[in-house]
């Protein structure tokens, strides 16, 4: 079955492995220089971008794939990243319901048993 | 309006090989071998559930009412007496990276027809991830005995930690300790000269699993133990 095998030269493989290393420890360096709030959220999301698009694109050879196949897998992984932002803006609301419903002290929420009197 | 030209022209077999026969059509949509189909597609499936995670997680994580313990600090490791943040994390990472290149290698060793060298390095991939799964039971054991995290709650902060931390990671573990024996199982049935016949597909699709297990960890690392 010469459709679908997917082979190409070593030195393909040899870049991304390297790049891969590189990729991770810049998102390992996000940490120990302290970047916070939103300048560490964006370079934690794309150096992770970056590593889950090379590991799709050239080890699962998704890059060498036909389009039908491409769009079919890749395109609900993208929607659901979607999802999970939309959720981690929504933890806003979330708070603000918790508070409502166990009041702004904090250690009253700890407390499951009192907490379930209100 | 009663018979429009769409159906009125095709013969239906009755039962359920009209079904059969309305899905398959002969027509066949992704031109790729059978078995690397159904793996993308098993494999959109499991992106699914730790999307499910993940959606769940980073809603939590941004409403809890007691402060998220800081990831960077409970996963430190002491080197001589200092911490260093993230340490396990981080090798954890390079282990699993290093794996998914040692798989794509044996995908291409596979395509070639050297046995030997494709079990090599499948046998190294799943080695590897057993090194990873032994990591990751270092690391629950530390949190769960030394640092008292349990799934309800914990002296550290926020009590939804333990119940994340648990289920996403145990998730993903069992997930790598699983493509360890589907490694092993296809490895030595390459050195068997079981798939002479059948062509080397086998090996690539395995190593799809494996790389999607790396993948899932990209996003863990990002979402849960780096955010």
């Amino acid at each position: 079955m010469a459709e679908g095998k997917q082979q190409h030269p070593l030195q393909v493989y040899f870049w991304i492995w390297g790049l891969l290393f590189v990729l991770s420890f810049f998102s390992y360096l996000v940490d120990i220089l302290g970047f916070e709030s939103y300048v560490r959220w964006s370079l934690i999301i794309l150096f992770m971008l970056l590593k889950a698009g090379f590991i799709v694109a050239i080890f699962m050879h998704m890059a060498w794939e036909r389009l039908a196949l491409i769009y079919a897998i890749i395109g609900p992984p993208v929607v659901l990243l979607l999802l999970i932002g939309l959720m981690a803006v929504e933890g806003d609301y979330t708070e603000s319901t918790r508070v409502d419903f166990f009041g702004a002290d904090q250690t009253v929420f700890l407390g499951h048993g009192e907490a379930a009197e209100h | 309006m009663a018979h429009d030209a769409t159906t009125a022209g095709d013969d239906l077999t009755p039962g359920i090989k009209g079904i059969a026969a309305d899905w398959a059509g002969d027509r066949e949509t992704f031109h790729v071998p059978w078995g690397k189909a159904m793996m993308w597609i098993f494999l959109l499936s499991d992106t699914f559930i730790f999307t499910c995670f993940l959606t769940g997680y980073m809603n939590v994580r941004a409403s809890t009412r007691v402060a998220w313990p800081n990831p960077s600090e409970v996963f430190a490791l002491e080197v001589g007496g200092t911490p260093v943040p993230l340490l396990l994390i981080a090798i954890m990472t390079f282990v699993l990276i290093t794996s998914s290149g040692t798989m794509a290698l044996a995908v291409n060793m596979g395509y070639r027809g050297d046995r030997a060298k494709t079990a090599a390095l499948m046998f190294v991939t799943a080695a590897f991830g057993a090194i990873f799964v032994g990591m990751q039971a270092f690391e629950w054991t530390k949190l769960i005995v030394e640092e008292g995290i349990r799934p309800w709650g914990n002296p550290l902060g926020a009590p939804q930690f333990g119940s994340f931390f648990f289920m996403i990671t145990g998730f993903h573990g069992a997930h790598v300790s699983i493509g360890v024996i589907y490694l092993a199982v296809v490895a030595l049935k390459v050195l068997r000269g079981d798939y002479e016949r059948r062509g080397y597909e086998i090996v690539e699709i395995t190593g799809l699993y494996w790389h999607f297990v790396d993948l899932v960890w990209v996003f863990i690392f990002a979402f849960f133990y780096l955010w």
